[in-house]
């Protein structure tokens, strides 16, 4: 246990302008798994790269030892050649190919160039069991989930002789089963041996799965803490990662709750796709003025589909039910009408339903409301320039200026322009889709002193969240939805961790 | 690597917005290098003002079809059916106008109705069949070809009344002829005073956008290159038109299309329209969730070019003053090279009006100078390829740099 495989000494590694990397080390044992932990841009998948080859030797200053040996790596293949295997965060696989091309693409079992598929689908079969897949080698890509997607990647990495696994946030885009059965499965390899590195901004797992770990902050290796000989709190890490002492996490706030402003009667919707299953039955909610009204469940529960399907029509078919404002019905089946109405949905995936980003902070921001910058169609751009610049003071978006690309921003800065964007609109209930997801613990606290601002300024907030501490630390009231339906109403004194649970377990009982 | 400046740096140096717009300048200055090269390959004659007019004819209905291209291109679609459009608006214009003898005044609103049409009718299928664009029109291309060939059963039709030929061979009148056009030097006032008071005009109006700039802290480009391309263009300008009213002075086609210019110039970087256009090309299923009507959206851009390439129909049969079934073929393919020459990017969300006319004008001028040089059609072909594929690669190359 105490062999060290890798070490990387004083790594540092310049962009134009930025230091990425300030003379990092970083020691990894023999056979354990080892957390990479540090806020958003600390320079986490920079040295990842480093290590693996993406930046080639000589791009960056510091020596890596592997197998006490000083490697220089000039591409991937070359670490990969070692058995560094590093699986990154946006999976690389072909959706229409099968299971067994995909695992062996770029590394067919073939002699001259004709692939023996029987000794493919064979070896496939064997993998597949490793990580404990079920699916036929055949299956193709897009028809399994993304849990069972991961499996496939870290099967592929199984498939060339790997060493050491990295794995850049395995567990963002999977839900609590499947993250659990993956954790299982790293821990099942650290007893054949194996050594991991895992990128997580998911402290339980890390806590759950670590022997050690090691904090970025700022482009430099702050500690390593083992949690074998000290008791690491999930506390701890985050101080480490801030780099002061985070008494709470969630801003206090003083909630003043009003009249209902939202309320949802009744509603149901189809499946987008299968046409003839309903997925959504006689859902019920109200959210009131300066409320903070949170939907908790699993992956699947139909909690973005709820959101969207109110939001325009923009998801399902046969929708039908009632929404009221201020008690007065009103009609929400298009976007602009939706938007008219006062709601806003800030969406989960703000790279690919959020933001336009090849268009600056400006543009983005002005996207939703573009009436309220220009005159018969005529856009004011002074006005415009006005608007942005004063959102992104407001909302404290770090950039150069309200010129910049959205792409070049951090995660939690795009998703202040995507507020933004909305906020323009004057929604009076906002409906907000995993406002915090994927980004740095420090933008998570501003982000829910934002959400803490809109209610004491009396709008109506729906916040859909899978991290249950979020929900239970900002909301006044939470339901928990389970398989389409809304199965219990919490109120902040009722709602924990094991009460949410409670309610999800029991719903599926009955059924 | 969180870059952390609060600050506003509106001031950027020189170099480094250079680096940064070099696309814009560069194309600009190819064009003039370009220019400069054949009016020394061809001992001068590119210059002369009648050639100068030719050229205009010669691209005027390149560059009006790539106005509606780019807008097409930048929505994330590719239109392949305007020179058909154009085949077609030509054959009817002539039945109507020769065979049925209406008047001009009648058919030639009609004929931008039918483009409409025309353009509506693939416009459907691209936004709300949700039918790949390429696939729509490349059916739309044969079939307005085919009906090109049934509506004139095979053969050409012409002449078109005087009056419908001014379309495209009118010059605007001189009605301030100070001097005897028959022995003086400029014979056109009209053209050298309307090309002096747009400079003017362009010039001023600069300034003035600076100061208000300045006034809001909205950043500026740096002055050195404000004036350089002030300078160029305006030095550009007015001989271009003082060689033009030596001659017979400014052609009806080049008033309607610098209009045509400054009114899509106008609609993709100050109107709503515009900036959804562009927001829908960089990302649909965000513009569709920030309450745009992305299918109606997608549908007008059709139809506009649709109106664009009748107008473009209607300009090249009064040109040959005939309208032939083989009229427009492959000029698709011109037009939207005029737009990647001009930076318009293939995945959409990104391109300029003035790129595309500059692009264009970049084609126009290589295929009239190797003309007059006597190349042939084979390495005129030859030689508009590499350049389509360098202007490209010279993007591609620069994006990746800048990563």
């Amino acid at each position: 246990m105490d062999k060290i495989i890798l070490e990387m000494r004083g790594i540092t590694k310049t962009f134009p302008g930025v230091k990425a990397l300030d003379n990092v080390s970083f020691k990894v044992r023999e056979g354990e798994i080892h957390a990479l932990v540090g806020e958003n841009g600390a320079g986490k998948s920079t040295l990842m790269k480093v290590l693996s080859g993406v930046y080639p030797a000589g791009t960056y200053e510091g020596e890596i030892h592997f197998d006490n040996e000083v490697r220089r790596f000039s591409t991937i293949s070359d670490s990969e050649e070692l058995g560094i295997i590093i699986i990154h965060q946006e999976l690389a696989l072909v959706p229409l190919l099968s299971i067994a091309e995909n695992i062996f693409l770029g590394n067919e079992i073939a002699s001259n160039g004709v692939i023996n598929w029987p000794a493919t689908f064979a070896r496939t079969q064997e993998l597949l069991a490793k990580v404990g897949l079920k699916d036929a080698p055949s299956t193709l890509i897009t028809d399994i989930g993304v849990g069972k997607q991961q499996l496939v990647e870290i099967a592929k990495a199984l498939s060339k002789k790997v060493r050491l696994l990295i794995l850049d946030e395995p567990t963002a885009s999977l839900n609590e089963t499947d993250s659990d059965a993956l954790l299982n499965l790293l821990m099942e390899f650290r007893k054949q041996g194996m050594t991991s590195i895992i990128i997580s901004h998911k402290l339980n797992e890390i806590r759950k799965v670590a022997d050690q770990i090691t904090i970025l902050r700022d482009g430099g290796a702050v500690e390593t803490l083992d949690c074998h000989t000290q008791e690491i709190t999930e506390d701890r890490i985050i101080s480490g990662m801030v780099g002061r002492a985070m008494e709470d996490r969630y801003p206090p706030r003083d909630p003043k709750i009003g009249e209902t402003l939202l309320e949802v009667k009744n509603w149901n919707v189809f499946h987008q796709n299968h046409r003839d299953r309903q997925f959504l039955h006689d859902v019920n909610f109200t959210v009131r003025a300066g409320e903070v009204v949170g939907i908790a469940g699993l992956m699947g529960a139909g909690r973005t589909e709820t959101a969207m399907s109110l939001f325009g029509k923009s998801w399902g078919h046969k929708i039908s039910g009632q929404v009221f404002m201020h008690g007065k019905p009103v009609d929400v089946s298009t976007i602009p009408k939706a938007i008219g109405a006062g709601l806003a949905y800030v969406t989960e995936d703000r790279k690919h339903l959020g933001l336009v980003l090849n268009n600056n902070i400006m543009h983005n921001t002005t996207l939703a409301n573009l009436d309220g910058v220009s005159n018969n169609g005529f856009i004011d751009e002074r006005k415009e320039a006005r608007v942005a610049a004063d959102y992104r003071s407001k909302l404290r978006i770090r950039s150069h200026s309200i010129y910049q690309e959205t792409v070049n921003l951090s995660g939690g800065n795009q998703q202040k322009v995507v507020l933004s964007k909305w906020l323009f609109t004057d929604p009076q209930v906002l409906i907000l889709d995993e406002p915090t997801r994927g980004i740095d613990v420090g933008a998570k606290f501003e982000i829910y002193t934002i959400i803490n601002q809109l209610a004491a300024e009396g709008k109506g907030i729906l916040m859909i969240s899978s991290e249950m501490p979020e929900l239970l630390g900002t909301c006044d009231r939470i339901y928990v939805m389970n398989e389409g339906r809304i199965v219990a109403e919490l109120s902040k004194g009722e709602a924990s961790q094991e009460s949410i649970m409670r309610a999800i377990m029991r719903s599926g009982e009955k059924h | 690597m969180a870059i952390d400046t609060r600050t506003e740096t509106p001031k950027v140096s020189v170099s480094d917005y250079l680096r940064k717009n070099i696309r814009e300048y560069g194309l600009l200055l190819a064009l003039v290098v370009i220019m400069l090269l054949f009016q020394f390959l061809t001992g001068g004659v590119l210059f002369k003002p009648v050639n100068i007019t030719n050229l205009v004819l010669q691209n005027s209905f390149i560059i009006i079809m790539a106005l509606g291209m780019l807008l097409i291109i930048v929505a994330g679609h590719i239109d392949l059916s305007v020179g058909s459009i154009v085949a077609f608006i030509g054959g009817i214009s002539a039945i109507m106008l020769v065979k049925w003898g209406w008047h001009f005044s009648l058919v030639v609103p009609l004929c931008l109705i039918i483009g409409a049409a025309m353009g509506a009718a693939q416009g459907y299928w691209v936004a709300y069949q949700k039918i790949p664009s390429f696939i729509v029109t490349l059916a739309g291309m044969l079939v307005f070809r085919g009906l090109t060939y049934v509506v004139l059963e095979g053969r050409p039709i012409g002449p078109f009344p005087k009056e419908f030929q001014l379309l495209s061979t009118g010059f605007i009148p001189d009605f301030l002829s100070f001097t005897d056009p028959a022995t003086s030097v400029v014979k056109n006032y009209v053209a050298l005073l309307a090309v002096l008071a747009l400079v003017g005009w362009a010039i001023y109006s600069g300034l003035k956008n600076r100061r208000l700039n300045e006034q809001h802290g909205t950043p500026n480009e740096p002055f050195v290159f404000f004036a350089g391309q002030m300078a160029v263009i305006s030095v550009v300008a007015v001989f271009l038109g003082f060689q033009l009213s030596t001659y017979r002075g400014l052609p009806n086609v080049l008033v309607v299309m610098g209009v045509l210019i400054a009114f899509y110039t106008f609609v993709t970087t100050r109107s709503t329209i515009g900036r959804r256009i562009y927001a829908m090309g960089g990302n649909e299923k965000a513009a569709k969730l920030s309450g745009i009507n992305t299918e109606r959206l997608t549908f007008y851009t059709f139809v506009n070019m649709g109106v664009l390439a009748a107008l473009a129909g209607m300009i090249i049969a009064a040109r040959l003053n005939s309208a032939t079934p083989k009229a427009g073929v492959g000029f698709e393919l011109d037009v939207i090279a005029a737009c990647f020459i001009g930076g318009a990017s293939a995945s959409g969300g990104v391109g300029r009006i003035i790129g595309a006319v500059i692009g264009a004008f970049i084609m126009g001028v290589m295929n009239n100078g190797m003309s007059i040089m006597g190349i042939g059609i084979d390495y005129q072909q030859l030689i508009k390829g590499l350049v389509l594929l360098a202007a490209v690669f010279f993007d591609v190359y620069n994006k990746n740099k800048a990563v």
